[in-house]
């Protein structure tokens, strides 16, 4: 009885130390393979192009890297997965790569500013024509989401506060047949492809979108920054292969922007139709502009004072300052000494002065 | 040769020791991860320290939440559970007439036996689009979804038990006098209803399912919608803690199910022993 009991600890033991060791964080260093993930969303098909048309492996091959590019259906499951470490680099908005990754202290590096939704996220009525008729209203929306930044934008261009309305979170899969077929939703906060929907519903306004507060919702490609520190390799590859894209989309490049479409989910109007909502950066030089400008702070400011009133920078923040938020030119936002979430413009410039 | 190991059996200590060996096996697993990748960047939320999993359950469980003034645990569990209260109450009156019914009287069972079999096969997370649309997004539609979830299965398990009650006592009682409506109070509730209390108990299993997908979908409270919505920011400090409860909720609901159908129905046992 004895040693069976004993013989039962040590094996429970050796398996749980062997699973630790299997399961711990990776140690950044220098490597050669790398995997970044990306889901669908207007500004990011690109990635999902440059993985099929060889583009990625191409400008990999050339820094003597691999980069394996994979599609996530969820977009939250995408940034948590990043968190817990299985991917080097995301795709996100700014918001929530301060309040997923740089928030649960993954160190991360904003290599990217893609584009920024001009118009992309709206906020639709069926009673009202104004922002001010939202007061008292029950509105369906994505909680803690960027939808729910852009309310609380909204309300405060009519001094309204978040108390004066209720929220429901409701799952961005849901919120087009909720709104267009049920009663008891008369006003939704979403994106596109969604909003297009919402918005086409007979009788419902647009009272409100994301071209009213531009430069705001930034998407971005989000890395690692211990491991972009160790391998600038990664980062090269990156950067160069979205401006080749870029250049590529900008030119109006058919068999790209078919592709792109297809992907999405759409057609080539359609997916025409979200890049005019989407303020894409085509040329490496205006991203650099955009990342170097005093708003960006500014901008930043703002959503990390949202971040921090709703709770989204974890129980640890006793103030907004909790997590430090560098710019380049050496400028932070918040504790120096936790920096946790970096803008890049390093890498975009090489691109800019044509040095990749 | 030894004893058989089939014949072999922990004494009384033993059993709790080999009862409490996988949860500390998972203890020890939890801690040994946390520790590790807390090692490693402290402010990891994937696994995060007893400690602050402790401090969160604190803020959750007693200070009033500065936007809502609500204390939210408290807030999300009375909202969850008059759902699922509701929706059980429901399923178990409808379980009750209906299955009564149809294991009692040919006409009723004829008529409805093969539609509520079809409808016991239809997976009720399929028509939760559905159920939005037709009842709307508040309470109504949640409740519905437990109902539609677990009342089917509840009608056929009472109408086989009411099919199962030896045709001697059903006869006996009629040579006695009963009518119809006496047989149902004096001999066929009394033999099902704790067998009604037993599948409902099977049941709260799925009752929790269907209530936290619903509130995963649209709703402003509830355990589920906590869950979901912090799972947005990876926050395992709220989620770890709610799992927890949620489980201990369940827990006590099946030993209070337990419980009253052993002091409710004592001839249950009296019977076997």
């Amino acid at each position: 009885m004895r040693s069976s009991l004993k013989r039962v600890l040590g094996l429970t033991l050796g398996v749980a130390g062997m699973v630790a060791a299997t399961c711990s964080p990776a140690l950044s260093a220098e490597k050669k393979d790398f995997k970044v993930a990306w889901s669908i969303y207007a500004g990011w098909m690109p990635w999902g192009y440059a993985a099929d048309s060889g583009l990625m492996k191409k400008w990999a091959d050339k820094y003597g890297i691999s980069v394996e590019i994979v599609q996530i259906n969820d977009y939250v499951e995408s940034i948590n997965q990043y968190t817990a470490g299985a991917f080097d680099g995301c795709v996100m908005t700014n918001m929530d790569a301060l309040t997923i990754p740089a928030a649960g202290g993954v160190d991360s590096t904003s290599l990217i500013s893609g584009d920024f939704s001009n118009g992309n996220d709206g906020i639709v009525l069926k009673k009202g024509k104004t922002v001010a008729d939202l007061k008292g209203q029950k509105i369906n929306l994505v909680e803690l989401s960027v939808s729910h930044y852009l309310l609380a934008r909204a309300l405060d261009t009519v001094k309204l506060k978040e108390k004066d309305v209720s929220v429901v979170n409701t799952s961005d899969a849901d919120i087009v047949s909720v709104f267009t077929s049920s009663a008891d939703s008369t006003a939704v906060v979403t994106w596109n492809p969604q909003l297009a929907e919402v918005s086409a519903v007979k009788g419902a306004t647009k009272v409100f979108d994301s071209s009213k507060i531009p430069g705001e919702i930034i998407d971005l490609m989000v890395v690692n920054s211990a491991t972009l520190k160790d391998n600038p390799k990664l980062g090269k590859a990156l950067v160069g292969v979205w401006y080749e894209m870029m250049a590529k989309m900008e030119a109006g490049d058919q068999g790209m922007l078919e592709a792109m479409a297809k992907a999405s989910g759409t057609d080539l109007a359609g997916y025409k139709a979200q890049l005019v909502t989407t303020k894409m950066f085509y040329k490496p030089a205006d991203a650099v502009t955009f990342t170097t400008s005093a708003q960006l702070p500014k901008t930043m400011d703002m959503v990390r004072s949202f971040s921090f009133e709703h709770g989204l920078l974890g129980e640890g923040a006793k103030t907004k300052d909790a997590v430090g938020i560098a710019f380049p030119g050496g400028k932070t936002i918040g504790d120096a000494k936790n920096v946790k979430l970096r803008f890049d413009a390093e890498f975009m410039k090489l691109a800019a002065d044509g040095k990749l | 040769m030894g004893r058989r190991i089939i014949n072999r059996r922990p004494g009384k200590g033993g059993a709790l020791f080999w009862g409490a060996l996988p949860f500390l096996a998972v203890l020890v697993l939890y801690v040994t991860f946390s520790a590790l990748r807390l090692a490693e960047n402290p402010n990891d939320k994937l696994l995060p320290a007893f400690s602050t999993i402790a401090d969160t359950v604190h803020r959750l469980a007693f200070v009033p939440d500065s936007r809502s003034g609500q204390v939210l645990l408290w807030a999300d569990t009375a909202s969850s559970l008059t759902r699922l209260g509701l929706g059980l109450l429901v399923s178990t009156v409808i379980g009750l007439v209906l299955g009564i019914g149809t294991g009692l009287i040919p006409y009723v069972r004829a008529g409805l036996s093969p539609f509520i079999a079809v409808l016991s096969l239809i997976p009720p997370m399929a028509v939760l689009p559905i159920l939005f649309i037709v009842f709307g997004l508040d309470e109504l539609s949640k409740v519905v979804l437990i109902v539609i979830g677990i009342a089917p299965f509840l009608v056929r398990d009472m109408a086989m038990r009411v099919e199962a009650i030896p045709s001697e006592l059903v006869i006996k009682a009629q040579t006695l006098g009963a009518n119809t409506w006496q047989i149902v109070t004096r001999l066929v509730l009394p033999s099902v209803w704790p067998k009604l209390m037993d599948s409902l108990r099977l049941s709260l299993g799925p009752a929790w399912l269907f209530l936290i997908s619903a509130e995963a979908i649209a709703a402003q409270d509830g355990l589920g919608y906590r869950i979901f919505l912090v799972r947005r920011y990876l926050a395992m400090d709220v989620i770890l803690p709610y799992v927890v409860w949620i489980t201990l909720l369940a827990f006590c609901m099946d030993w209070a199910l337990r419980y009253a159908n052993r002091r409710l129905c004592p001839w249950l046992e009296r019977g076997a022993s």
